[in-house]
């Protein structure tokens, strides 16, 4: 147990800053789980692995010689088809079924890919860098990497342009309704099958803007992915779903209480901390439903 | 009845001399052992209770740590002899090891069981995936803040005391076998027992439809407990014998091994058959027998294995063996099927 924190409290603006940097990162990551659970009512938990994927077709291009920077465009566009093919191999059989099924069905899927990233890129933890330099604040005593200034810019252009897809395009009103009743946008003529796999393709789609932006912040490894879908998950459930600002906000609560915990606790206790969260949020909401005699459906 | 009075001695009579007549066999055959058990153990929940939980892993990860911790500081200083890691600078005479398992074994049993049962209020509240993601992410929990506390060992591991040298080389394979054996035969005992009086029939209800179970009457909450902590209870115990089998703890990779056992004890059950009594014992002989060809001949590719595994399993074959067969041939499991029924069936196809 580290005070550092207290004694320094400039040590606190930095914290704050990183963890609404990191923050704006998994309310993105977030963003394509309440996609997906809203639209097919699956829980994916495969999530952090497509973004672990994501980031290593950024650290690939870095290793050819292309700025990594560059992955953001690259990664989602091969993560999108990554996306279809999962849709079609797996997902499509497990889309009406019990919930339960979805979530052990995408948990094989999570074991698969963990070990073929790591037959193919290796059990190293690597990290593409793109040379952006830093910025300082305060008098130096706050140095904010400018890569996680510009993932935090990107995240939230993408975040935008996907709002503004959903309202304005066919498809993204295909999606909506299909959100809204399934059954009835069928019916209407909506191929929901089709909006289903668009929808996980732009899912995964996500996952790879994210993953790119991670390979360049911080550090990717093919066994990483669990932590990044309990923390989509989380954020998604604090914010309800079809609830863009509350992921927004809970995101960044979140980025925040993680960077605390690293100083308060140690950086060994960093990730149990956020599956402990979860747990505390779970028991909290079930208590507070259980007052109005409901529960978390 | 009768015919299966023979079929259960046969089964104990073979568990019994299995470890001479297969002597090679002998750590494998204790590690099915344990996982029929864990299997059982998931099966009272997962099965019985409707509650699928990837949770079950934090009971076996604490038992174990709980029978080595025991065993170790019943006699010597905790701290010390993981410091020292494998050296062995402090040695148990025989005595003190059997006297250390045993208590090791019975608070290994007790503790994870009274765990459930505290947490069990808060957590067993949650329904369907919240409960299956709640109980995931305890599970990962365990075992992250367990490597980061020094007194057990932090990220380097502890080491199980070593078996002193009583008898012949055989005898620490035949002592853990007996041991996982006994376990084994316990547990089915008490799961068979208890599956047929009245409190199966409450979970069953729970699990078929939650509100009018407690609109009938029934205090859910209390029945949902104590399955649990049943579960927690075989489940410890199953996780302290494996502790000292294997001769080594690690906090992710063999405690808390959300990824192996977390899983394994899942798809075991699945795959003979969610809420039978057999369907757990098949699918883990079934499982272990084909985890451990792969594992031999295929070093490597092991998890690709169980991911195709997993899926193909959750989407093709979620019933299990048992539902398949009882699909197949409803009279021998009790279901009375006259032809109108059957004819009936045939229609609606």
């Amino acid at each position: 147990m580290d005070l550092l924190i207290f004694q320094a409290p400039i040590l606190m603006i930095q914290a704050s800053m990183d963890g609404i940097l990191l923050g704006i990162l998994f309310a993105l990551i977030a963003y394509g789980m309440a996609l997906q659970w809203g639209v097919m009512n699956i829980i994916n938990i495969a999530q952090g692995d497509l973004v672990i994927l994501g980031g290593y077709i950024a650290y690939f291009m870095y290793l050819y010689g292309i700025h990594p920077a560059w992955g953001v465009i690259v990664s989602p566009i091969i993560m999108y088809f990554v996306g279809i093919g999962i849709y079609k191999l797996v997902i499509n059989k497990v889309v009406d079924r019990d919930l339960f099924i979805s979530i052990l069905a995408t948990f094989g899927i999570s074991i698969l890919f963990m070990q073929l990233m790591n037959f193919a890129f290796g059990a190293d933890v690597v990290l593409a860098n793109s040379g952006y330099g830093t910025t300082m604040l305060f008098d130096n005593s706050v140095t904010l990497p400018n890569s996680k200034i510009f993932a935090a810019i990107i995240s939230i252009l993408f975040a935008i342009g996907l709002v503004l897809y959903m309202k304005k395009s066919k498809l993204g009103r295909a999606i909506r309704a299909t959100a809204q009743n399934a059954r009835a946008a069928k019916i209407l003529g909506v191929d929901t099958e089709k909006v289903y796999a668009a929808t996980f393709g732009i899912n995964a789609a996500l996952c790879g803007v994210a993953g790119a932006l991670i390979s360049i912040t911080f550090t990717i490894h093919p066994y990483m992915g669990l932590p990044y879908t309990i923390r989509s998950f989380m954020i998604v459930i604090v914010a309800g779903l079809g609830n863009l600002p509350g992921v927004a906000m809970s995101g960044m609560g979140l980025g925040v209480f993680e960077e605390f915990a690293d100083y308060i606790l140690g950086t060994e206790f960093r990730i149990g901390s956020v599956f402990l969260l979860l747990v505390l949020i779970l028991v909290y909401r079930r208590f507070k439903l259980s007052k109005k005699r409901e529960y978390l459906k | 009845m009768n015919k299966n009075i023979i079929l259960y001695t046969f089964i104990l009579i073979f568990g019994l001399a299995a470890p001479f007549v297969f002597p090679a066999f002998k750590v494998q055959l204790s590690i099915l052992c344990v996982l029929i058990v864990l299997a059982i153990t998931w099966n009272i929940q997962g099965g019985e209770m409707g509650y699928n939980t990837f949770g079950n892993i934090l009971f076996y990860g604490l038992g174990m740590y709980l029978c080595a911790s025991v065993q170790v500081g019943m006699f010597f200083p905790l701290a010390e002899w993981t410091e020292s890691g494998g050296e062995k600078t402090f040695v148990h005479t025989p005595a003190q090891f059997f006297q250390g398992f045993g208590v090791g074994l019975a608070v290994a049993a007790v503790v994870p069981a009274i765990v459930a049962g505290l947490i069990g209020y808060s957590i067993l509240g949650l329904r369907g995936h919240y409960f299956a993601i709640c109980t995931l992410g305890l599970g990962v929990a365990a075992g992250e803040i367990s490597g980061g506390i020094e007194i057990i060992g932090a990220g380097q591991g502890f080491t199980t005391p070593p078996f002193p040298k009583v008898g012949s080389l055989e005898a620490r394979g035949e002592f853990f076998y007996f041991c996982s054996f006994i376990v084994l035969v316990l547990t089915f005992i008490a799961v068979k027992s208890i599956y047929s009086t009245r409190f199966k029939l409450v979970l069953n209800a729970i699990r078929d439809n939650e509100d009018k179970a407690e609109a009938m009457g029934i205090q859910t909450m209390k029945y949902k407990i104590i399955g649990w902590m049943i579960s927690a209870f075989f489940c410890g115990l199953a996780g302290g014998i494996m502790g000292g089998l294997v001769g080594y703890i690690d906090s992710t990779d063999v405690a808390f091994d959300g990824r192996e056992m977390g899983v394994f004890m899942v798809l075991m059950a699945i795959l003979g058959g969610k809420g039978t009594l057999w369907g757990p014992v098949i699918g883990a002989t079934i499982f272990h027998i084909f985890k451990e060809g792969f594992w031999t001949f295929f070093l490597g590719w092991q998890y690709v294995a169980l991911g195709v595994l997993i899926v193909v399993i959750v989407i093709y074959f979620p019933e299990g063996i048992m539902g398949w067969l009882r699909e197949k041939y409803p009279e021998k499991f009790g279901e009375v099927i006259d032809d109108a029924d059957r004819k009936a069936q045939v229609e609606l196809k």
